[in-house]
C-alpha cells in the first residue's frame, strides 16, 4: 500500500526520470511531501513557466521525457505557454498538475481551473485522474504517448485527494490503447516509387527537419546526402542534422534563411523533405514554393502530408523504418548519383559562397553577426546553443555553427519569448558535460529573468548573452520596413542594468560595448566556470537579412549583409 | 462548393473523449453540421457520428487524419464513401388549433411521420428519415406556426454484414 503521491514518484522512477522541474502549492502539498521523503531530484524554478520551459530544454537536449509538477489553478495555467511551445515543436513532456479535491471540482473552488479542458488543444493527450487506482495506468500511458510516435506533451491533472489515497500499487508492464500503437511502419512500395523518382532527378535537394532529430536518424540522413551527392538545407529545428561544415550544407531555409537554401529550393527538380512540416516561415508563398520540383515527403504524421504543401510522393512512417530501406535502395541502384549531381552541387555551393550570411562592420560597434560568429568560434562541437525569440534568434541560427543534433534549442513553431533562459537551464541539467550558451535579447530575457535565481541557487553553468539593442528588434524591423518606422511600443529605454540584475540575483555580469572586446574580454568570460551574464550592446537599427517578406516567394528575398 | 460527409468515429468510452473531439474540431476550424454520440454493441466503445462540411477532398483528409491522431479515436470510416443508410430523427412542435389540425395530420401522413403528442393548441410531430426528407416536412409545416424543432443529427450504418470496426 502507498498513497497516490508516492505512486506518482514510484512510477517516475520506473520510467527512468532523473529530475523533475516544478513549483509547489496547495493542491500538490502531498506530492511535495513525497518528494521530500523520497529525496526525489527536483529543481525549484521561480515561476511555473520556467519549470515547463526547463523541462522542454532538458527534453530537447537529452531526448528524454521532461517532467513538470505544478499546483492547481494559476500554477497549472502558468504552464500553458510552455505546453503549447512543446506541442508545436513535438517535444516530449509529462506535466503533472494538482487539481482541487474531488468534492470541490466544478464548484469554482479556490485555485480551481479546468486544466483538462484548457490543455486539450495544446497537448498530444491529457488526463484528469479522480481515482488513485487509475494513476499507474495513466502514468504508464502518459510516458508512452509522450515519447513514441511524434513526441509531444501529456498533461495529467490529479485531484488533490488522489495524492492522499492509499491503494495497492502495481505498475503495468505495457499499455493497452486501442487507438494508438506508437508504431508507424509504412508501405515499402512508397519508398520504391521515391527511389525511382530519385534516379530520374538531376537537381535533388534534401530538406531536413526536426523529425530527424527526434527520431535519432541524423546519421542516416548524412549517409543519404553523401550517397546522392545532393546539397542539404534545413528548417530552423533541423539545424544540427547535418554538421555546419558538411559539403553542400546551405544553412537553414525560409524567411531569414540563406540565399543558397532558398534559391536551391526554387531551382531543384526533386525536393526530398524529411521529418518537417512546411511551416509558413519556411515555405514563403505556398503557390510559388519549389515550382520546378517533384516534392517527396518522408513523414510520420499522416496529417502533415498535404496539409500545407502538396507532396507528389509520400513515404508515411517512422524515419527509423523508412530511411534505412531508402538508403539501401539507393545503394543498390546502378547509378553513380554523386557524379551525376556534381555539377548541380557545385552550382549550389557557388551560390552559398557568393551569398553567405554576412554583416557590415560599423566602426567599433559590435555587430550581432560578429558577436555570434566569434562565440561560435570559441565554442567546441559539444556546445549546446539555446535561443530566445526575435532578431537574436535568427542571427544565432545564421551565425552559430551547429554540428550535432540536439545542440541548437529554439522555440520554432510558437516563437515563445521567454523560452531561452529556463530552457538553457534545463539543457545544462540534462547535459552537465556540455557547455550551454544562451542567446537572448533585452526583450526576451525579461520574460523569464526570475530564473537567474534558480541558476544561481543551483550553480547551473549557463552563459547568457543578451544581444542588447534597446528595442524589440524583430517587431522594430517590421515596423521599420512595413509600418513607416512607427516604433509603436517596441522601444525599450535601456535603463535596465542587466549587469546589476545578474549581480542582484547572484551571478556574475559583464558588459561589452566595443568590437575589440570580442577579442580582448569575451574569450576569458566564456572560459570561466559558473554562470555568467554578458550584456552586449549592438546598434539599434540592425535588420535580419536576407528576408522573405510575408506573402512573397522564397526567391523574392531582400538581400544585403545586415545593414544596407 | 461545400460538400457534406458523414463520418463514423469509434472512440474509447472514457471520460473526456468528447472534449478531445470537440477541442480538435475547434482548434482546426472544421465545419461541423451535426454531431451525435452513443453507446455501441461494445460497452467500452462509443460511436460519434459527425457530419462535416468541407470544400475539398484535401480538407476532408485533414479532418480524418487529424481526428485519427487523437489517442482515444479507434477508427474512422467515411460512410458517405461506401454504400450506407443515413437517418436523422426530428421532433417538430407545431401550433395546431381546430381549424388547421386536419391539414397538419394530412401532411404528417403524406410524409409518413407520426404525431406523438397532442395538446389543445399544439401537436408534436416525429419523423425519421434522410436529411432532405426532414428539410421537406419542415418547409411544408412552416406554413403553420412551428413552435420548436429538435433534431438528432444524422447517423448512418453501412450496407452489408461488415461493421465499421472491421472496415
Amino acid at each position: 500500500m502507498m498513497n497516490g503521491a508516492q505512486a506518482v514518484l514510484e512510477s517516475l522512477k520506473k520510467e527512468g526520470v532523473d529530475v523533475v522541474f516544478g513549483y509547489p502549492g496547495g493542491a500538490v502539498l502531498t506530492l511535495y511531501d513525497a518528494v521530500y521523503k523520497m529525496k526525489f531530484p527536483h529543481v525549484l524554478t521561480r515561476h511555473e513557466q520556467g519549470a515547463v520551459h526547463a523541462a522542454d530544454g532538458y527534453a530537447r537536449a537529452t531526448g528524454k521525457v521532461g517532467v513538470v509538477f505544478a499546483t492547481s489553478g494559476p500554477g497549472a495555467t502558468n504552464l500553458i505557454t510552455g505546453i503549447a511551445t512543446a506541442c508545436t515543436d513535438s517535444v516530449p513532456l509529462v506535466c503533472i498538475t494538482g487539481q482541487v479535491a474531488n468534492p470541490y471540482i466544478g464548484k469554482d473552488s479556490f485555485q480551481e481551473a479546468d486544466i483538462f479542458g484548457i490543455t486539450t488543444p495544446i497537448t498530444k493527450h491529457n488526463y484528469l485522474v479522480k481515482d488513485a487506482k487509475e494513476l499507474p495506468r495513466v502514468l504508464k500511458e502518459a510516458f508512452f504517448i509522450a515519447r513514441t510516435g511524434r513526441p509531444g506533451p501529456v498533461v495529467i491533472d490529479v485531484a488533490k485527494d488522489v495524492f492522499d489515497t492509499k491503494f495497492d500499487y502495481h505498475y503495468p508492464d505495457s499499455v493497452q490503447l486501442r487507438g494508438y500503437s506508437g508504431e508507424y511502419t509504412g508501405r515499402e512500395e512508397e519508398i520504391d516509387a521515391v527511389a525511382e523518382a530519385v534516379k530520374k532527378a538531376e537537381r535533388p535537394l534534401l530538406f531536413v527537419g526536426g523529425g530527424i532529430i527526434s527520431s535519432g536518424t541524423a546519421d542516416l540522413v548524412r549517409e543519404i546526402a553523401s550517397l546522392l551527392g545532393a546539397p542539404v538545407t534545413s528548417t530552423l529545428l533541423g539545424l544540427g542534422v547535418v554538421p555546419a561544415d558538411a559539403k553542400g550544407f546551405l544553412g537553414f531555409a525560409g524567411m531569414h534563411g540563406s540565399y543558397a537554401s532558398n534559391m536551391a529550393i526554387q531551382e531543384c527538380d526533386l525536393l526530398l523533405c524529411i521529418g518537417m512540416r512546411f511551416s509558413d516561415r519556411v515555405t514563403g508563398k505556398v503557390a510559388g514554393f519549389a515550382p520546378k520540383a517533384t516534392i517527396v515527403h518522408f513523414e510520420l504524421d499522416e496529417a502533415e502530408v498535404n496539409k500545407n504543401v502538396a507532396a507528389d510522393y509520400r513515404v508515411l512512417g517512422d524515419l527509423r523504418w523508412s530511411l534505412p530501406i531508402f538508403r539501401d535502395k539507393l545503394k543498390a541502384a546502378d547509378k553513380d548519383f554523386a557524379a551525376a549531381h556534381e555539377e548541380w552541387l557545385q552550382h549550389v555551393i557557388r551560390m552559398s559562397q557568393e551569398h553567405p550570411f554576412s554583416y557590415q562592420e560599423e566602426g567599433d560597434l559590435i555587430k550581432p553577426g560578429a558577436l555570434i560568429k566569434k562565440i561560435s568560434e570559441l565554442s567546441d562541437e559539444n556546445t549546446i546553443a539555446v535561443t530566445d525569440v526575435g532578431q537574436h534568434q535568427m542571427w544565432a541560427a545564421q551565425f552559430f555553427d551547429v554540428y550535432k543534433p540536439r545542440h541548437f534549442l529554439t522555440s520554432g513553431g510558437q516563437g515563445t519569448m521567454g523560452y531561452g533562459l529556463p530552457a538553457a537551464m534545463g539543457a545544462k541539467i540534462g547535459k552537465p558535460d556540455s557547455s550551454v550558451i544562451l542567446f537572448t535579447g533585452d526583450g526576451s530575457i525579461m520574460m523569464n529573468c526570475q530564473e537567474f535565481a534558480t541558476i544561481a541557487d543551483n550553480d547551473i553553468d549557463v552563459k547568457v548573452v543578451i544581444v542588447h539593442n534597446c528595442i524589440l528588434g524583430m517587431v522594430g524591423q517590421w515596423q521599420r520596413l512595413f509600418y513607416n518606422h512607427h516604433y509603436s511600443q517596441s522601444e525599450l529605454k535601456g535603463k535596465t542594468d542587466f549587469v546589476k540584475l545578474a549581480e542582484a540575483m547572484g551571478i556574475k555580469g559583464y558588459r561589452l560595448t566595443k568590437k575589440e572586446e570580442l577579442e580582448s574580454v569575451l574569450p576569458a568570460i566564456l572560459a570561466e566556470k559558473g554562470p555568467a551574464l554578458l550584456d552586449v550592446w549592438i546598434p539599434e537599427e540592425e535588420d535580419v537579412l536576407p528576408m522573405v517578406p510575408g506573402g512573397k516567394r522564397l526567391d523574392q528575398m531582400v538581400l544585403g549583409g545586415s545593414k544596407k | 462548393m461545400m460538400k457534406k460527409y458523414l463520418l463514423a468515429v469509434l472512440v474509447d468510452n472514457k471520460p473526456g473523449v468528447l472534449t478531445h473531439v470537440s477541442g480538435l474540431i475547434s482548434r482546426r476550424a472544421f465545419n461541423i453540421e451535426s454531431i451525435s454520440a452513443g453507446y455501441t454493441e461494445e460497452p467500452e466503445v462509443t460511436r460519434i457520428n459527425i457530419v462535416v462540411s468541407v470544400e475539398s477532398e484535401n480538407e476532408l483528409d485533414q479532418v480524418v487524419t487529424q481526428l485519427s491522431k487523437l489517442i482515444d479515436v479507434i477508427k474512422i470510416v467515411n460512410l458517405s464513401k461506401v454504400e450506407s443508410i443515413e437517418r436523422e430523427l426530428v421532433m417538430i412542435k407545431v401550433k395546431a388549433g381546430r381549424e388547421n389540425r386536419a391539414d397538419i395530420i394530412n401532411i404528417v401522413e403524406i410524409f409518413r411521420a407520426k404525431i406523438v403528442d397532442v395538446g389543445p393548441e399544439d401537436v408534436v410531430v416525429e419523423l425519421t428519415g434522410s436529411q432532405s426528407k426532414i428539410d421537406g416536412i419542415i418547409e411544408v409545416l412552416s406554413e403553420y406556426e412551428i413552435l420548436e424543432i429538435a433534431r438528432t443529427g444524422a447517423i448512418a450504418l453501412s450496407r452489408g454484414p461488415v461493421p465499421v470496426k472491421r472496415m
